[in-house]
């Protein structure tokens, strides 16, 4: 036994470039976004530590474990405004000796990060953009996402609502950029499981205030207006990432129906009201430390400091390049309580990952739904599968 | 064998009929009750209410008692076995999920899924006498034979921790594939096996060199991998046969303890969590969490022989020595 330590020992300080005798640091970056988005919600307005906080309730995890392996890890987080300059910030955090970065950042300035960071070995992992660009013609050789992809939150909802036989949908779009993106996906996932758009509306974001005094009067009066006439539909699917319209939808409507997409039932990540395999503990953590509940984008930061933790746990180094090879290898493996394990696409570098089906009170369904095959692993059914992908990763 | 059978006949002809009668105490996660099998006539006899969340069971050395972890009542409750109605409590600790006893019945150590903590208990004077602090999620929990090296699993920093419980510290860990939740040592104790449900293997380590000789991994025709995930392992007396269930792909994995090989599949119902075997080793229980109900295997034949309807979520079964 004793002799055993010694070897290991030895290993670490032989493998590691920090000194052995205090063991293995593991630094690890945070670049968020300094301005979160207004939600229509009171209540699902962002906290000002969404996402870095479950980056740090991972450091956390990532501690109790090392502990017996004579490693540690620790976070530094930069903020960064829309008029920032992303290299700067990937820069400095390297020139502290930092090369895995996890980040919040839209598309653009993930990219900028991105490319920053190759020259000096620096990896990513993009726990806030959806955008599947990212997995496929501007996909990194060095950014790994933890975040889904727009097609598999697509996916994950499309299979839920043709299970149901809700095959006939009002596609109502917003008039932002990443709204199309989202109605791109939502009209692909259609095409894939056989859900019919009968029409498609866009929703014109006119400015003005979300909260105001007299608010809900005018609401209540346009909504209908907005929806009447419609073919005949079984669900109205809203594609509404900029929060202008999609949480006015439910109750609303000119006829009777559900909602599901930007609001309503809603794919995610993460919801706070989560229980299954194990959430619950996660979730009570959560709440411990930072007395609010996790969203998704606190675990899609948790999962990716989670990868690391993982991944150092076992190739003994916090040479970054180490750390990526075994993570994009067949022996990795993340449990993030969804019930089976997650992997990387080799193709893409994006986790493989289930859907939740969310209503804001209760999870309704957990995709891949049953039925939904795949030759390799039912979770490719979500998103981009390797057959389709324009990904070349270098 | 065959003496024992007719010995069996004669008991139960003497007794009539209640000899062999065991009583299979299941936890049942999702209705707060523990129902009470007669393993006569495969019947629940009783329905007992406990508290919230009840998860690890397990008699206590002296069968006074049946103890149930209450998780979100952050209790153990004690079931009197004369009344079979909850006389008690212990101080358990936070969300306490499954424990064990030391060989001597003194002592129990609780795995506080909350709080990264192994609590000790002495439970004659119902008093926490002692507090390990273990990994991430700490939930499965088994003594060695011999009483000197505990077992805790903790289920997201995917390692089996080895706690002197004399000094009450972690003195070894090995890591083992994620999340592991339950431990089991070999009646000889010449092997430590250790489930991952995520990872979907068993670990088989060897407890002096603490180190991971061999993993078991598992294959049912017609299944992918993904819902084959090993939890609970039940090795029998003689040491011959581990039984190892295996979560949503709702089936019993029966190994050879020698080989490592798994020679059989056997499929009960759904959800397949923790088990028990009867005192005569003849009838494995198996507490099957999404089809409320227990399967139970004739371990002789390698056979599912019948199925009795629980409460929601089984999650554990106790059974008592003798």
């Amino acid at each position: 036994m004793l002799r055993g330590f010694c070897i290991a020992a030895f290993l670490l300080m032989a493998m590691s470039a920090a000194p052995a005798a205090n063991g293995l640091n593991v630094k690890i970056g945070y670049l968020g976004r300094a301005d979160k988005t207004e939600t229509i919600s009171l209540i699902e307005m962002p906290a000002a530590n969404d996402g870095v906080a479950g980056a740090e309730l991972a450091i956390d995890d990532n501690n109790t474990t090392g502990k017996f392996l004579n490693q540690s890890f620790s976070l530094q987080q930069l903020l960064l405004k829309d008029e920032d300059d992303p290299a700067a910030a990937v820069q400095k955090l390297a020139d502290n000796g930092i090369s895995l970065i996890v980040t919040d950042l839209p598309a653009a300035m993930l990219l900028k990060a991105a490319d920053a960071g190759r020259q000096r070995g620096v990896f990513f992992f993009n726990a806030g953009a959806t955008d599947d660009r990212l997995r496929q013609e501007d996909c990194r050789a060095n950014v790994i996402h933890t975040a889904p992809s727009r097609a598999m939150l697509a996916d994950g909802l499309a299979q839920y609502l043709v299970w149901k036989h809700w095959t006939h949908w009002l596609l109502v779009v917003g008039s932002h950029a990443p709204d199309k993106l989202f109605a791109d996906a939502l009209r692909r996932s259609a095409k894939r499981f056989g859900a019919q758009i009968v029409q498609e509306r866009e929703f014109k974001d006119t400015g003005g205030a979300r909260r105001t005094d007299s608010g809900l009067v005018q609401i209540q009066s346009q909504i209908p207006l907005f929806t009447q006439s419609a073919p005949d539909y079984d669900v109205l699917v809203a594609a509404d990432e900029s929060q202008v319209f999609a949480d006015y939808m439910p109750y609303r409507t000119s006829q009777p129906r559900p909602v599901a997409g930007s609001a309503g039932l809603e794919p995610t990540t993460w919801d706070p009201a989560f229980d299954q395999w194990g959430a619950i503990q996660l979730q009570s953590r959560f709440e411990k430390k930072f007395s609010r509940w996790m969203t998704a984008l606190d675990m899609q930061a948790w999962m990716a400091v989670r990868m690391v933790g993982e991944a150092v746990s076992h190739v003994n180094s916090d040479d970054a390049k180490a750390i990526l090879k075994y993570m994009e290898g067949p022996d990795f493996a993340l449990a993030a309580f969804k019930g089976r394990k997650l992997t990387v696409r080799d193709w893409d570098l994006q986790l493989r990952q289930p859907i939740l089906l969310a209503d804001g009170r209760t999870v309704v369904s957990v995709s891949p739904q049953q039925g939904f095959l795949h030759q390799y692993s039912e979770l490719d059914t979500l998103g981009i599968d390797r057959p389709e992908t324009k990904c070349k990763l270098k | 064998m065959w003496l024992r059978f007719i010995l069996g006949i004669a008991l139960a002809l003497l007794l009539g009929g209640q000899a062999s009668a065991y009583r299979a105490y299941v936890a049942n996660e999702r209705s707060n009750t523990v129902s009470l099998i007669d393993t006569d006539t495969w019947k629940v006899v009783k329905t007992i209410k406990v508290g919230q969340r009840p998860r690890g069971i397990a008699y206590t050395k002296d069968q006074k008692y049946v103890l149930v972890a209450c998780g979100d009542d952050d209790t153990i409750q004690m079931i009197d076995t004369g009344t079979n109605t909850v006389s008690d409590t212990l101080p358990s600790g936070p969300d306490p999920e499954f424990f064990t006893a030391s060989p001597d019945g003194k002592f129990l150590y609780v795995a506080n899924e909350n709080d990264n903590t192994v609590t000790i208990i002495d439970i004659a004077r119902r008093a926490q006498v002692g507090a390990v602090q273990v990994g991430v999620e700490p939930e499965g929990m088994a003594m060695s034979p011999d009483g000197k090296i505990l077992i805790n699993t903790s289920e997201t920093t995917n390692m089996a921790h080895f706690i002197d419980p004399a000094k009450h510290e972690v003195v070894a860990s090995v890591l083992v594939d994620q999340r592991p939740r339950f431990a089991a040592f070999t009646p000889d104790g010449s092997e430590l096996w250790v489930s991952s449900e995520v990872g979907g293997t068993v670990s088989v380590i060897d407890p002096v060199k603490r180190v991971v000789k061999q993993k078991i991994e598992f294959a049912i025709a017609g299944m992918r991998q993904d819902p084959i995930q090993p939890v609970g392992i039940n090795i029998t007396s003689d040491g011959k046969l581990a039984f190892i269930a295996l979560g949503p792909a709702n089936h019993v994995a029966v190994v050879d303890v020698k080989t490592h090989k798994v020679i059989k599949y056997l499929l009960v119902g759904q959800r397949v969590w923790h088990m028990a075997f009867t005192p005569d080793g003849k009838y494995l229980l198996t507490a099957n969490g999404v089809s409320n109900d227990v399967s139970v295997i004739d371990v002789a034949a390698l056979k599912v022989v019948n199925t009795v309807q629980v409460g929601e979520l089984p999650w554990g079964i106790a059974m008592s020595d003798h």
